[in-house]
């Protein structure tokens, strides 16, 4: 899932401060799952905004709700009946759902409360990874399932490094040396000879090289 | 035990402070509370295991979201005792009513609480 986490309040709060009457906006999307930016995140964020406005004595109205989802134009579409009677919206979904927001009302200003981190997983409560860079060209049939691209801190394609010891990686002896996890998956597979290929230049046309990129499914198109 | 403590202090009663979660929190000071302090059972005594190990970090959040906001962080406080310990209860009210007293009133408006004399509200556990 997209991995996000709250801004600092004071960033919030300064991007806000001409606004009177708002509406805060979460997603029950990923951002619920990673606690950013679900219902319960927008109960808080609204009440800490309130308190801080009514210590300055510039009190604030704010309208919470949290939508199915950000991503999608049909529950975007939920807050037209109500939306033009608000000065901005405050939205905790993704960059994606932020910005989906702002192409479907043109006239409201938009601010995002929370800052898109990466595509990963929930180690435990609390605690979040990256585990994908979406390079768009998935290789982990290969590397026994852990990504190089994402989890080796140089991207290596061919590692490890000369840099990786006792298990972790140079840049951060809290990071694990993806290269060392994929050697000994591999070796827990019996699939040691797959050291023996070198793996090729990366084609990363299918990836941010390529510019923005776009799926599209005739199969599916109404 | 009919010991007294002061008047001013409004308590609500949870099951576990483990209930208590951050928008309670926020939200009494929202609707005009001078101070709130939560009084969960003694470490390692919790009936639901960590309950009041989380509303400690809880409140501790609070704390941290009031520094960021300019609020008093010292209006928000933890305390654990057990449930026979209505002496030190007493002592805690009076203690906090009294850190209160010092801060003065908060300067969110008074909405729902119908008056204007301090009020601290204390989250408990122990009945
Ligand atoms: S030590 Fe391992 S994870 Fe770090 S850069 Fe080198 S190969 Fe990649």
């Amino acid at each position: 899932m997209i991995i996000g986490e709250g801004k600092p309040i004071n960033e919030i709060l300064e991007m806000i401060l001409k606004h009177k009457k708002i509406i805060v906006a979460g997603c029950r999307g990923c951002v619920t799952v990673c606690s950013a930016g679900g219902q319960k995140e927008v109960e808080i964020l609204s009440s800490t905004i309130r308190l801080a406005r009514e210590k300055d004595k510039a009190p604030i109205e704010i309208f919470e709700t949290t939508l199915e989802r950000q991503c999608d134009t049909e529950y975007l579409e939920q807050m037209r009946n109500y939306i033009d009677e608000y000065e901005a919206v405050l939205s905790l979904a993704c960059g994606a759902g932020v910005q989906f927001l702002a192409e479907m009302y043109k006239k409201i200003p938009l601010y995002p409360a929370i800052n898109t981190n990466f595509i990963g997983v929930t180690e435990k409560q609390g605690i979040w990874s990256e585990r994908c860079q979406s390079c768009g060209n998935c290789m982990l049939e290969r590397t026994g399932g852990i990504c190089p691209i994402t989890r080796c801190s140089k991207s290596l394609l061919n590692g490890p490094c000369g840099g990786s010891s006792d298990g972790k990686c140079e840049i951060d002896s809290e990071i694990d040396c993806a290269w060392q996890i994929i050697y000994e998956r591999l070796m827990e597979l019996d699939l040691m000879e797959r050291f023996e290929e070198v793996e090729d230049i990366k084609d990363w046309s299918t990836s941010r090289d390529g510019g923005p990129r776009r799926i599209e499914r005739e199969d599916l198109k109404l | 035990m009919r010991a007294q403590y002061p008047a001013s202090i409004r308590i609500i009663k949870v099951p576990c402070t483990g209930k208590v979660d951050l928008i309670y929190l926020l939200k009494t000071f929202e609707t005009g509370a001078d101070g709130v302090y939560v009084v969960g059972c003694e470490e390692g005594n919790c009936h639901f295991v960590a309950g009041n190990l989380r509303a400690r970090k809880r409140v501790n959040r609070v704390k941290e979201i009031f520094k960021q906001i300019g609020l008093e962080s010292e209006r928000i406080e933890m305390f654990n005792l057990s449930a026979g310990e209505g002496t030190k209860f007493v002592k805690i009210a009076e203690e906090m009513t009294e850190r209160i007293k010092n801060l003065g009133p908060s300067p969110i408006s008074k909405k729902n609480i119908g008056s204007d004399n301090q009020e601290t509200v204390s989250i408990n556990s122990n009945s």
